[in-house]
């Protein structure tokens, strides 16, 4: 019989609803599984067992007093570290705010808090969220479980090791350009990046205002809906978050693919990508078309260069954004001799080469002289991009395309050039520049390492339902992948 | 387009980071890499396109004028790195306001 | 000046909007008290935080453009500007660049006889800033060995309403000023208090040759409509003097010392500052409804231009009297009020005690205090008093003072003091006799056609019926006593 924190996060909350396990039992699974394997993987930067048992006895109770049970009571989950917890540590995976105690939650944690999820502990990033492999972290490298030897992805790799692992039934990331669903891929895992606005990013520590959006990572499609269920709707505390209802997505699962169109794109899908990549890619997409799908291809050719309008914007924004970090009010403070010196060691001291080289590049291009040939013209290929989604849609429910080009790659390997690392995010880019919704559905393992690949389904804004039932009806008809070989450490 | 060495150092300036000798010259680098790979997008034709800073149709968000509760002064220096008598305290300041 | 140079000045003025709330936190808006005490996660620029747009702000800033004669803009967003300083909590001011809410407006304003148009390039909302306390030293920014920084004031709602440099002379100056913060006062949108900040005058002053363009020098920290007009007019002086003696200007930025009295150059701006300004993205745009509009000009109080005229027009004040009574709300509010509860007296009287001799009064009292401490009750009251001869008008101007002093009704303090007028002959008929008898000399010649001892006479009955006597009464009495 199954270890408890083997279950997912559907199964555990009708166990716990029916009383079949206890909400207590099931964290004390979680925390003894997270410590088994937690000196290998380096997943999370803050544990938080306390807090789970604390809110795992909240829910017991209350389910001994017949109170009604929010949809993830008792299911243990792993925040990433850029989303800020009241009272717990949030350091954005950076030195400069190796001990800052928010005086306020995220209103994603607070929503999951209310759905009755209990925190396990606060999950390893690349600082700031800038990274495809975790590696920028300032305080740890996490562990890929498939291979100890290889990244997780990034920037949210600990969330999806974690989740990869069974040291967290589901677990929030962030997703700027990719973060979410690179990881997933590389891990095996689900990943869904939604719709900008769906979710509030009021209390995650920003990277990229116009980009970011918080996702879950589970082990299966239907967790995803049933996570994202309890994590979307509008917020007045986030002046760009959707007034829009947010529907059922557990309900609308069974939807099926029969008769929808779905169209690979050309440009993200062929060169670029790993051979061993391509082959699992084309036979998910042959699944699809089994299932009643009618597959086509289209060239979006905006899709090219997409990668480079991201690192315009992105680092911009980010540049902005970081500012606050000054040694003022909060965070690492390294003196000098005037406020301006105070500042600038404060800044060397307390942010890695990457978020520096983020820094530089977005001072750069909004700088005077340079605004319009970089930053202004960046922004109007993103409303290229935007239109070249606009005319696919009129023609396809879905996009396709693997999630990455590559598959898990080894630590150190791409460390001395940023460019190949920012290679990562080709095929993730264009749906995050177009504010659109995409998920990482794992579809099989690379002939060539076996390791995980992952199959990203694109769809329009708030077409989530639809992108959901798709990658369910795929899922399913794939079955249970096998597990990494971490899992049967017990 | 390619990247100084001058303009690096001002760049730094403006972003306040004290960068050191060897950072300089790794930015110079790898920012003109960058940003020459990023040539595709400079190059583009954008006649008559507008640029987009948001991806979502939004318009007119605003918030009633009423007052919610501050956190307190103690909340709010709980993490300043150097408080005195109620404020957040900081070395002489030279320059004067923007 | 009679040589041919000619000054050009531009002022930049920010207004503290007097909302309940800050710009883009629910923190109350507030002047002084304890440090960071009207302070949140928001305010502090902590991480994770977003801004959210207060509506009341939003209303005030088209109040204001409408106010000025701006276009109101259709599409309006705003952008960070970048910039690092101590007192900025996220080390971006979010404001606005190219689409503020209000743009080309003008006001009219009159310096000695002689109307001058103010061109209004842009009124824009932002946020306002912390407060920086300087230590050590002299307690100046330049001496100082650290500085404290207090949050209360970051991100309260701030207008920045900047004028095209039409202004050719530090009085015109000081009439925009003035006219912009009484508009500012009737539309009721901020204290516009000078002297607490929440109105800020800078102002950009150049003298130059006709036809050509002279270096702009920026003062900085006039604290109060009289320090704007004597730095503007201590700065066109230093100017001509260094054109006048060959020198040049360079372009800067100048303190104003006010105990000193003169300008100290701050910083020469050789490179210009780099803000890196770009949308901001945690704000959606601003797109009113023509239907809101129509609603908030509707809103709009009478402004003082207009209650001016009505007073001319209607009630047939002198200009002198209008241009008073309109220059302050307080002091029209009063005056109308006033007006109203007045019995005997017209609206003339009214005006000539609010703008000779209450206007007089106020002047004298330190600025800021531009509120009367006198009811319009107790105004009209007096005012009917002195219109009934119950007062001469000089008992009424002492009655006045010590309303203003103490508040209380002119009628008591009047009868306490044993303030009267006498007008009863039969009163006065002694003090008359005895005057008459003390110098039969004076009736001699007053009976003989010579007028010239009259006054004297009226001054020893004043004497002796210790200023109480009505002139005209005591004067008809002797005439009637020695026949003349
Ligand atoms: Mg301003
Ligand atoms: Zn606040």
């Amino acid at each position: 019989m199954a270890e408890l924190w083997e279950h997912s996060a559907s199964e555990l909350a009708s166990m716990i609803a029916s009383k079949e396990v206890s909400a207590a039992e099931v964290s004390e699974s979680c925390i003894a599984r997270t410590d088994q394997v937690e000196s290998e993987l380096r997943s999370y930067l803050t544990l938080t067992p306390e807090e789970a048992r604390r809110k795992a006895a909240d829910i017991d109770a209350g389910i001994a007093s017949g109170a009604r049970l929010a949809p993830l009571a008792g299911v243990p989950m792993a925040l990433k570290d850029i989303i800020c917890t009241k009272g717990i540590r949030s350091t954005a995976g950076s030195k400069i705010l190796e001990n800052y105690v928010p005086p306020y939650s995220a209103t994603v944690a607070r929503r999951l808090d209310e759905a009755g999820s209990a925190l396990l502990g606060k999950t390893n990033l690349d600082e700031f969220a800038m990274g495809s492999s975790t590696e920028n972290s300032a305080y740890q490298i996490t562990r890929n479980p498939w291979d100890l030897e290889r990244v997780p992805g990034g920037s949210s790799g600990g969330s999806a090791a974690a989740v990869a692992a069974g040291q967290a039934v589901f677990a929030i990331g962030t997703d700027t350009g990719g973060s979410i669903r690179q990881p997933a891929a590389l891990c095996g895992v689900v990943g869904l990046k939604p719709t900008y606005g769906l979710v509030s990013r009021f209390g995650l520590i920003a990277f990229a205002s116009s980009l970011d959006q918080a996702g879950p990572f589970t082990r299966n499609v239907r967790d995803a809906a049933l996570v994202l269920s309890a994590m979307a709707g509008h917020d007045p505390s986030d002046s760009t978050s959707l007034p829009e209802p947010v529907p059922d997505y557990v309900a609308a699962l069974g939807r099926g693919l029969e008769g929808m169109k779905i169209g690979v794109v050309k440009e993200i899908s062929g060169d670029g990508v790993d051979p061993a990549v391509q082959a699992r890619f084309r036979e998910s997409v042959q699944i699809l078309e089994k299932l009643g799908a009618q597959i086509g291809e289209v060239s979006l050719s905006s899709f090219g260069y997409g990668i480079d309008v991201y690192y315009l914007i992105a680092p911009a924004e980010a540049s902005s954004n970081l500012a606050r970090f000054d040694g003022v009010r909060y965070g690492l403070r390294v003196d000098g001799p005037d406020v301006a010196a105070m500042n600038a060691n404060t800044r060397a001291a307390g942010f890695g080469a990457e978020v520096k080289r983020r820094i530089m590049l977005g001072t750069y291009s909004l700088s005077s002289g340079y605004y319009d040939a970089y930053y202004l013209k960046a922004q109007k290929a993103r409303t290229l991009i935007a239109r070249d989604f606009a005319r696919a849609y009129e023609e396809f429910d879905l996009l396709v395309s693997p999630t990455s080009p590559t598959t898990a790659f080894k630590i150190g390997e791409r460390t001395e050039d940023p460019l190949t690392m920012y290679l990562s995010d080709i095929c993730t880019v264009p749906s995050s520049l177009a504010g659109a919704t995409a998920i990482s559905v794992p579809c099989g393992l690379s002939a060539d390492d076996g390791l995980p690949v992952g199959l990203q389904f694109m769809a329009k804004p708030l077409g989530e339902a639809t992108m959901l039932a798709a990658a369910y009806a795929f899922e399913q008809e794939l079955g249970p992948l096998p597990k990494p070989p971490l899992w049967s450490t017990a | 387009m390619g990247i100084g060495r001058q303009q690096v150092e001002h760049v730094a300036k403006l972003a306040r980071l004290h960068l050191t000798e060897e950072e300089l010259n790794l930015f110079e680098g790898q920012l003109s890499a960058i940003l020459e790979h990023a040539d595709r997008v400079t190059a583009l034709d954008t006649e008559g396109v507008e640029p987009t800073s948001h991806a979502i149709p939004l318009r007119n968000v605003l918030r009633p004028d009423e007052v919610v509760p501050p956190i307190g002064p103690e909340a709010a220096l709980a993490n300043a790195p150097f408080a005195e008598d109620g404020h957040f305290r900081v070395p002489r300041i030279l320059e004067e306001e923007g | 000046m009679t040589d041919d140079l000619l000054t050009t000045i531009g002022l930049e003025v920010h207004v503290e909007l007097k909302t309940n709330t800050k710009m883009f936190c629910g923190c109350p808006v507030g002047f002084g008290g304890e440090p960071n005490t009207r302070v949140c996660q928001v305010c502090l620029g902590h991480p994770g935080t977003l801004p959210t747009m207060n509506e009341k702000a939003v209303e005030y800033t088209t109040k204001i453009a409408m106010a000025l004669g701006c276009d109101v803009a259709p599409y309006s967003i705003f952008h960070r500007k970048n910039y690092f300083y101590p007192d900025m909590p996220k080390n971006y001011q979010i404001s606005q660049y190219d689409h503020p809410i209000g743009e080309h407006g003008a006001l009219e304003v009159e310096v000695d006889g002689k109307a001058h148009r103010v061109g209004i390039t842009r009124a824009h909302l932002e946020e306002d800033t912390g407060k920086s306390l300087h230590m050590g030293g002299r307690g100046r920014i330049h001496d100082a060995d650290y500085s404290l920084e207090d949050f209360n004031r970051a991100g309260t709602p701030l207008v920045e309403i900047v004028s095209e440099p039409d202004i050719t002379s530090p009085e015109v100056a000081r009439a925009y000023a003035t006219e912009l913060r009484a508009i500012l006062e009737y539309l009721g949108v901020s204290d516009v208090r000078m002297e607490e900040g929440s109105m800020r005058v800078d102002a950009n002053i150049s003298v130059a040759p006709p036809g050509e363009r002279g270096k702009k020098v920026e003062i900085k920290n006039m604290n109060s409509l009289r320090s704007v007009f004597r730095a503007l007019e201590y700065e066109e002086k230093r100017q001509r003097e260094v054109l006048r003696a060959g020198g040049t200007i360079t372009q800067s930025t100048r303190h104003w010392d006010e105990k000193a009295g003169k300008t100290q150059e701050l910083r020469t701006k050789e490179e210009a500052f780099d803000y890196r300004y770009f949308p901001e993205p945690d704000l959606v745009p601003i797109e009113p409804s023509v239907e809101w509009l129509r609603q908030l000009r509707e809103e709009l109080p009478e402004l003082p231009v207009e209650r001016a005229r009505r007073y001319r027009e209607e009630l047939s004040l002198s200009a002198y009297d209008a241009g008073v009574l309109r220059s302050t709300k307080a002091l029209g509010d009063l005056f109308e009020e006033a007006l109203a509860a007045a019995k005997k007296a017209d609206a003339k009287q009214v005006a000539n005690w609010v703008t000779n001799d209450l206007a007089g009064l106020l002047a004298a009292r330190p600025e800021g205090s531009s509120t009367p401490e006198v009811s319009a009750k107790h105004l009209a009251e007096l005012v009917d008093m002195v219109a009934a001869g119950e007062l001469s008008k000089n008992q009424g101007q002492q009655v006045l003072a010590m309303m203003l002093d103490s508040g209380r009704s002119p009628k008591k303090l009047a009868s306490e003091a044993g303030i009267k007028q006498v007008s009863d002959e039969s009163a006065l008929e002694e003090a008359i006799d005895a005057a008459l008898a003390a110098h039969p000399d004076i009736a001699e010649r007053l009976k003989a056609g010579d007028n010239k001892p009259f006054g004297f006479l009226m001054g020893e009955i004043m004497k002796a019926t210790k200023g109480q006597a009505n002139p005209k009464v005591v004067s008809g009495l002797i005439r009637k006593k020695l026949q003349v």
